[in-house]
């Protein structure tokens, strides 16, 4: 345990994790912002925002997910919450989320993989929601801009009813 | 007009007249308790689809109303409906949403139950000698029948026959599953949510092609031309909905699919040129073959609706659970080809995920809409929610089906009249 602890302490102060987090944090941000297409550009071009309803697969492409988005689904995704089309989106839950508890899974000067818990409460209409995540992210560093290549967001309730309120996680 | 307070349970009946009902059958929970009771635990409601559980042992957890159910199959390959309550003292017996079992045993003080249901064993019995015969306390059952790997189950034992009560529906279910092309249908993954609004909401809504260009506008624009055309049905009049009776209805959105056994000549859609190419290399297919499977990509063509909570909805099904009078659970569940073209069965994944779901581009404005309904409904409950569209253009098909525009509300129409009858029986 303490091992553990002293690996992840030490870890979290490497720059290049340092970075990885920031971008995290960000992202967050620009979520509950709904700045859509600035959130967009965080993403590499081959970059995959998946929320699995399988807790424990890996394979997205051969399960049915919530959300499983390349760089072209992900771009009408963000086209369907601006254009003001979808009276989900124009009718969308604030949010405020925080991510913390993060741990480094792999890191090199040139990618970094973090997991993290997040918590977002939503209101809309006199309701507050919470819910619960494990996020993951690979985030590639570059002098031209670091990018999220995956990030998986793993709901608690994600094999159970999972509430429709026009936001993203 | 009467009001709300001098109407006694068992007059519900009156509130709905053909075409219009009050709004007080969304928001008024004595209505809904009596939903519960005359509808839900007297009919056949929707339970399963046989390959959600395909081995002896599989079983499912749900709901028949507002009770717990547990779905089996057993050992001899019954499938079997009971009651998740144990007969002691009241607690679930199992805590799964489905897996494989050998049978089921209380948390509590460990009573277990057979695939069956039969009382198997009971700890410490000698403080039930000659008090608890074991044969008088299995699992409750409730009667179970199948169409087509579709599963039913009753609390009525006098229930007519399932396929009595499918009827008319049964041909829509077999056109139904010719999406699936010989190869056996299997349950790929479920999308679940719930919205705050009343059951009935979503009933209508299957066969409501009236909201699909404005409440889907988001989606129609995210689709490729071809997609978006299959589903612009506006001003195609061979695009129809037909009541079936006993409150089921099918509207039909993309006619040249509603039969795929019949091939209506329309090119193949160029976004399926990849999954061509690659069943063409393969050279396991013939070109016909080829073009029944990708004409089968985006389903039958039409959303059946068979009341009260299941719905074959062009490659999915909508199963509804109502949760209390302003609260409703929606499972979408998607379909594949048990054996067929894994291919196929992932892009029919992405599909359904493109529109379905939580975060899908369809289901959240749909899940709007009908929250707004429940929130306007409460205004003037006595004021009519009017399913009048089509009544000056709604005609009799040769099968003796009323018909209208599948943009018109013969089927909710249908499903009220349904409703109706259930409501006055006592």
């Amino acid at each position: 345990m303490t091992e553990l602890t002293e690996m992840t302490e030490t870890t979290l102060t490497d720059p290049t994790v340092v970075r990885a987090i920031q971008l995290v944090w960000r992202e967050a941000k620009l979520l509950d912002d709904k700045a859509y297409e600035v959130w967009q550009d965080l993403y590499a071009d081959d970059g995959v925002y998946v929320i699995p309803i399988d807790p424990d697969t890996e394979d997205f492409a051969s399960s049915l997910n919530m959300v499983y988005d390349d760089k072209r689904l992900r771009g009408m995704r963000v086209e369907r919450m601006i254009q003001g089309y979808a009276p989900s989106a124009v009718a969308a839950a604030r949010t405020v989320r925080t991510i913390s508890r993060f741990q480094v899974e792999a890191a090199s000067a040139t990618e970094v993989t973090l997991t993290s818990a997040q918590v977002l409460v939503a209101y809309k209409r006199g309701r507050t929601d919470v819910l619960g995540a494990e996020l993951t992210h690979t985030v590639r560093l570059s002098d031209d801009g670091d990018r999220i290549a995956l990030k998986v967001v793993r709901l608690l309730n994600s094999e159970e009813a999972v509430t429709a309120s026009g936001y993203l996680l | 007009m009467t009001t709300i307070d001098d109407r006694a349970p068992g007059s519900y009946a009156d509130l709905a007249e053909g075409d219009r009902v009050a709004g007080q059958l969304y928001t008024d929970p004595a209505i809904f308790d009596e939903e519960m009771e005359k509808i839900f635990y007297r009919t056949w409601v929707w339970v399963a689809h046989e390959s959600e559980i395909p081995d002896a042992g599989s079983f499912k957890t749900t709901y028949v109303g507002r009770q717990p159910v547990i779905v089996t199959r057993d050992r001899r390959g019954t499938i079997n409906t009971m009651l998740n309550r144990c007969r002691h003292r009241g607690a679930t017996v199992c805590d799964q949403s489905k897996g494989k079992a050998n049978g089921f045993t209380c948390p509590y003080h460990n009573w277990s139950y057979a695939l069956d249901g039969k009382l198997r064993g009971i700890p410490y019995p000698e403080g039930y000698e000659g008090v608890v015969e074991k044969a008088d306390f299995p699992l409750q059952k409730l009667r179970t029948e199948s169409f087509m790997g579709m599963v039913w189950a009753t609390f009525n034992q006098d229930a007519e026959p399932l396929e009595d009560f499918l009827g008319d529906a049964k041909t829509w279910i077999e056109r139904f599953f010719k999406q699936t092309n010989g190869y056996p249908a299997k349950v790929t993954g479920i999308h679940k949510f719930r919205f705050r609004g009343n059951w009935k909401i979503q009933l209508e809504n299957t066969t409501d092609g009236y909201h699909f260009p404005m409440v889907h506008k988001s989606w129609m624009a995210s689709v490729d031309a071809e997609t978006a055309d299959m589903m612009s049905f506006m001003n195609d009049d061979t695009a129809v909905s037909h009541d079936l009776g006993n409150g089921h209805s099918v509207m039909i959105m993309a006619p040249g699919n509603a039969d795929l056994d019949i091939d209506d000549g329309a090119p193949l859609q160029e976004r399926f040129s990849d999954l061509v190419k690659e069943l063409e290399d393969s050279g396991e297919y013939t070109t016909e073959q080829i073009r029944r499977l990708i004409r089968s990509m985006h389903g039958s063509g039409f959303n059946l609706n068979t009341f009260p909570n299941v719905s074959f909805s062009l490659s999915f099904f909508r199963v509804l659970i109502p949760i209390s009078v302003d609260e409703t659970e929606i499972w979408h569940m998607a379909l594949g080809m048990d054996g067929g073209p894994e291919s196929l069965n992932r892009e029919r994944l992405r599909i359904h995920e493109h529109f379905q779901g939580p975060f899908g581009f369809g289901s959240p404005d749909d899940a709007e809409g009908w929250e707004r309904v429940q929130l306007g409904a409460a205004a003037d409950p006595q004021m009519p929610i009017l399913v009048n569209r089509g009544l000056n253009r709604e005609t009799t098909s040769e099968e003796g089906w009323p018909t209208s525009h599948c943009t018109d509300e013969t089927g909710m129409r249908g499903a009220y009249a349904m409703w109706k009858r259930m409501m006055s029986d006592d």
